[in-house]
């Protein structure tokens, strides 16, 4: 069996990031697991504008975007396994995959770096009643479909789900010429960043329904026509609201769920808030020597966070393989109030080697809020924020020096100020 | 002029063409939909159920029987899944278990092994079994099969041994001749000495074309499923309440042959034959019934709902009868629950009882009773698949992660008798888009290898129907 300092299942941005990074620490013998023909993951269908803002400081299309690391990873002679597909993953870091070229393979490592990206949540996780013809597509297909292999998939088109991939694809699809007569949101707030809304819905008067979902679809062979309701405080159509829009496409838009059949199966241990495993400050997961990163971890709202998580966990992996030391008792770091989650979720005050970022998000749109860090029952410091919403993923720091003096666990919380 | 034209690519029908298949007959199958197996066929609890449940003296009993016996040996002959994973009635209460000795005594005079498990006995094997359930009956025997497979398989084999099947082709008429009958479809008409109507949910319709009063009203009933994921396995066994007279089976959970778990049906009388949408007073019947027997069944980890419509009628008993003064037209009618787990029971009645009234029925020795069977990647060996993937690259390249189903599995089942034509076909016999993101990365993927080996564009590639297009247009350069 072939052995190698590590494996990382996945190459898209944060595949990508976190073999260079592995080779940057001097981590030689690696290996990239892509089930795709070409590196870059779903980057390489996001053909709009707005990647790398934070990583280059210059707008980037998708695949311009990728190209930088796929360029990276040429220059570092990053083996890269192309259309070769993970079947398994043991706890006992082997791993088995499926090429045309190699066959049936199962090899070994030290690490492993788990970056499989997500899924979009399908219809049947929601409830939609009716019928199920052509013309129901997630946003990430119909994309894949425009962008990827040259073919519109419908000229009247309404859409689920203020997700950002359905709020690009509705501004995508009206400059190919289709109608797009709205988006429903079963939230009362979009789910989609900001700057999506203002550029993809309201820069082309596409009116977005909040508090609305679609509660049934008509046609036998081909989408003929959607039922749309409003719906209460408890997400419950009310009765009374039906409206009807005559539209041939449907894209669902309606969350992302990381893919993590091979985690599962490996038995590492999952944190439901994010469903992908729990990951500690060096993002190991509960399985030593497995590590994990990007949307196969959490959904993150933009790729260069993902690039930067990344980067995070193979440092994490190649200090793992270089010093394989006892790292003390980790603390846990907790989501407190109005706070879905928590990335990482702990630390190690007895290796307090770096300083340590945390991703989360807030549960509800706030104007303003006060970010409580406490561990126990002080209050470590406090922070001022603006403008939260769910969709954008807030991050806060904790310096080597606090994560080293901590004694009890820590919980981070978003206290809402409301003006008088 | 063919010996037998069979009405209806449903259960019934496939496994009908397949038996004729292997005597010296001449046999057509027409089917109004693009693929087989696209009616109840395609949508019910996939049970081949042992027969303890029917009423006795019925022709349910009688063939369910016969057919739960019949299946086995013809899952083998064609490599097909079946799986035995038992079936627990749940009896909650003294009233229930009552009903469970009368069931007990049935099974007992149909020779059908059983037993009964305390509450603590069923426990121990289903933790989730609900603390309303006092008793437990077990159909240890009960099976699940596949379907569509099955189905597909008995066309293949029937297509091998030199019957035709007629896809897209509905019956718009049936003359009268004095010898035999002319059936039209808008292609062709059939010149058949006998026909066999198993027209499902249109069986009615069917016979009206040639009985003024066939005696018989279909009266579908719909019923509605979640899909669990197959992470979730909230049960082992196929958990039934205890059946009634007036609401049927009930709500079940039934562990698929592929590990995804089926909660329901609910069972609603319709209108239109063909609406097979889901409904949420439907859907909330399910949930509210299945907490009856089960505890905490994971519903959020539902892939998909679905509907499917039981071809009822307003008769109790399987209607299969030689229509009266037609020589040789021979409604199967009202084909509901015990359909599947009936259908080689019904076959051989038809043929033994029926037909061989009318027409010489002679064995083929020749005939084919096996299949080539299919490469199924994921239940290789190793070394299996390496010697595969060696001689053909394209079983080397999966498709479908979630069902870890190659391009050659595609490929192959394409050019099958029989074969795919639309993605939903494909998803039929090899599985992309069956799981957890429901062909959200494969569709794509699916659609191109269809246009490739069918030689067609993929503007022109279908899900289903032949009018359900997924493409719209070319992209503006």
């Amino acid at each position: 069996m072939r052995h190698y300092q590590a494996v990382i299942i996945g190459g898209g941005s944060a595949g990508l990031s976190a073999a260079v990074t592995l080779k940057e620490n001097g981590i030689e013998d690696i290996v990239v697991l892509e089930k795709d023909c070409e590196p870059g993951g779903i980057l390489e269908q996001c053909i709009h504008n707005g990647f790398g803002l934070q990583t280059f400081k210059e707008q980037l299309s998708g695949p311009a975007y990728a190209e930088r690391y796929v360029k990276m990873a040429e220059k570092l002679n990053v083996d890269i396994r192309l259309n070769t597909m993970v079947t398994e993953l043991h706890p006992d870091k082997t791993v088995r995959y499926i090429s045309s070229a190699e066959g049936d393979v199962t090899i070994s490592a030290d690490a492993i770096i788990l970056a499989v990206g997500c899924y979009e949540r399908a219809r049947g996780a929601i409830n939609i009643m009716g019928t199920r013809p052509a013309g129901i597509y997630t946003a990430g297909q119909a994309q894949r479909y425009l962008n990827i292999e040259g073919y519109m998939v419908g000229k009247k088109v309404f859409i689920l789900g203020s997700g950002d991939i359905g709020l690009i694809m509705a501004r995508r699809m009206t400059l190919e010429g289709a109608k797009v007569y709205g988006v429903a949101e079963i939230m009362p707030y979009s789910n989609g960043l900001p700057r999506n809304i203002r550029q993809c819905l309201e820069d082309f008067n596409i009116p977005l329904y909040l508090s609305h979902t679609v509660t049934r679809t008509f046609g036998k062979d081909r989408l003929e026509k959607i039922e749309l309701m409003q719906v209460d405080e408890k997400m419950n159509p009310i009765p009374g609201t039906e409206q009807y829009f005559d539209v041939d496409t449907l894209l669902l838009s309606v969350g992302l769920i990381p893919e993590n059949h091979l985690a599962e199966e490996a038995g590492i241990r999952m944190d439901p808030a994010i469903r992908g495993p729990k990951v500690d400050d060096s993002y190991m997961t509960e399985t030593e020597g497995i590590f994990a990163c990007g949307n196969g971890l959490h959904v993150h709202d933009l790729v260069d966070f993902v690039s930067l998580q990344a980067k995070r966990a193979a440092e994490g992996a190649a200090r793992y393989l270089k010093e394989k030391k006892d790292r003390g008792t980790p603390l846990a770091v907790k989501p407190g109030e109005n706070v879905s989650y928590m990335v990482p979720s702990c630390v190690h005050p007895e290796d307090a080697n770096a300083n340590v970022e945390f991703f989360f998000r807030v549960r509800k749109p706030m104007d303003k809020a006060v970010v409580e860090i406490r561990s126990g029952e002080t209050l470590l410091r406090t922070m001022n924020r603006k403008k939260l919403m769910p969709s954008e993923m807030e991050r806060v720091i904790l310096t080597a020096k606090e994560i080293a003096a901590l004694k009890e666990d820590v919980t981070i919380s978003m206290r809402e100020v409301t003006e008088e | 002029m063919y010996d037998v034209v069979i009405i209806g690519a449903g259960i019934t029908g496939t496994v009908l063409a397949r038996d004729l298949s292997h005597c010296h007959l001449r046999v057509a199958v027409i089917e109004k939909e693009n693929d087989i197996a696209d009616g109840a066929t395609m949508a019910n609890s996939a049970i081949v159920h042992t027969g303890y449940d029917p009423e006795p003296g019925t022709l349910k009993a009688k063939l369910n029987v016969e057919g739960a016996r019949l299946w086995p040996k013809m899952c083998e002959e064609l490599g097909l899944h079946y799986k035995t994973v038992g079936a627990y009635i749940a009896a909650c209460g003294k009233e229930e278990e009552d009903h469970l000795d009368v069931l007990a005594k049935r099974a007992q005079e149909r020779e059908i092994p059983y037993r009964f498990l305390s509450r603590q006995e069923a426990k121990k094997e289903e933790p989730n079994l609900s603390d309303n359930v006092t008793k437990v009956l077990d159909f240890y025997t009960t099976a699940v099969i596949y379907p569509w497979e099955a189905a597909c398989a008995c066309m293949e084999n029937a297509i091998e041994n030199g019957a035709d099947l007629f896809l897209n082709s509905e019956c718009t008429g049936i003359e009268v001749l004095e010898q035999g009958y002319l059936v039209h479809t808008p292609q062709k008409d059939l010149l058949a000495r006998t026909v066999v109507n198993a027209a499902g949910v249109y069986a009615d319709h069917i016979a009206k074309m040639v009985q003024k009063d066939p005696g018989f009203v279909m009266r579908p009933r719909r019923g509605e499923y979640y899909v669990l994921d197959q992470d979730a396995q909230p049960v082992k066994h196929i958990i039934f309440p205890v059946p009634s007279a007036a609401k049927g089976k009930g709500v079940l959970a039934v562990p698929t042959v592929y590990g995804n778990t089926l909660i329901g049906p609910n069972s609603d009388y319709i209108d239109d034959p063909d609406d097979n949408g889901t409904s949420s007073d439907g859907l909330a019947y399910v949930r509210t019934n299945i907490s009856k027997t089960l505890n905490s069944i994971p519903l959020n980890r539902s892939i998909r709902t679905f509907s499917g419509v039981r071809p009822a009628s307003d008769h109790a008993d399987f209607i299969i009868e030689e229509a009266e003064g037609l020589p040789g037209f021979i409604n199967a009618a009202s084909i509901e629950s015990p359909g599947l787990a009936s259908a080689p029971g019904i076959s051989r009645y038809i043929i033994d009882e029926l037909l061989s009234k009318r027409i010489e029925i002679v064995p083929d020795k020749e005939a084919k009773r096996t299949r080539k069977a299919p490469v199924v990647l994921s239940e290789l060996s190793e070394e299996e698949r390496n010697r595969m993937i060696k001689e053909n690259p394209s079983y080397g390249r999966i498709i479908c992660r979630c069902e870890q189903v190659s391009e050659g599995e595609i490929i192959d089942c394409i050019h099958r008798p029989c074969g795919a034509i639309s993605v939903k076909g494909v998803k039929k016999r090899v599985r992309p888009g069956m799981g957890r993101c429901q062909g959200g990365f494969c569709e794509p993927l699916v659609l191109n290898i269809l246009a490739r080996e069918l030689g067609i564009s993929p503007l022109e590639v279908v899900l289903d129907s032949q009018k359900s297009v997924i493409l719209e247009s070319e992209n503006r350069k």
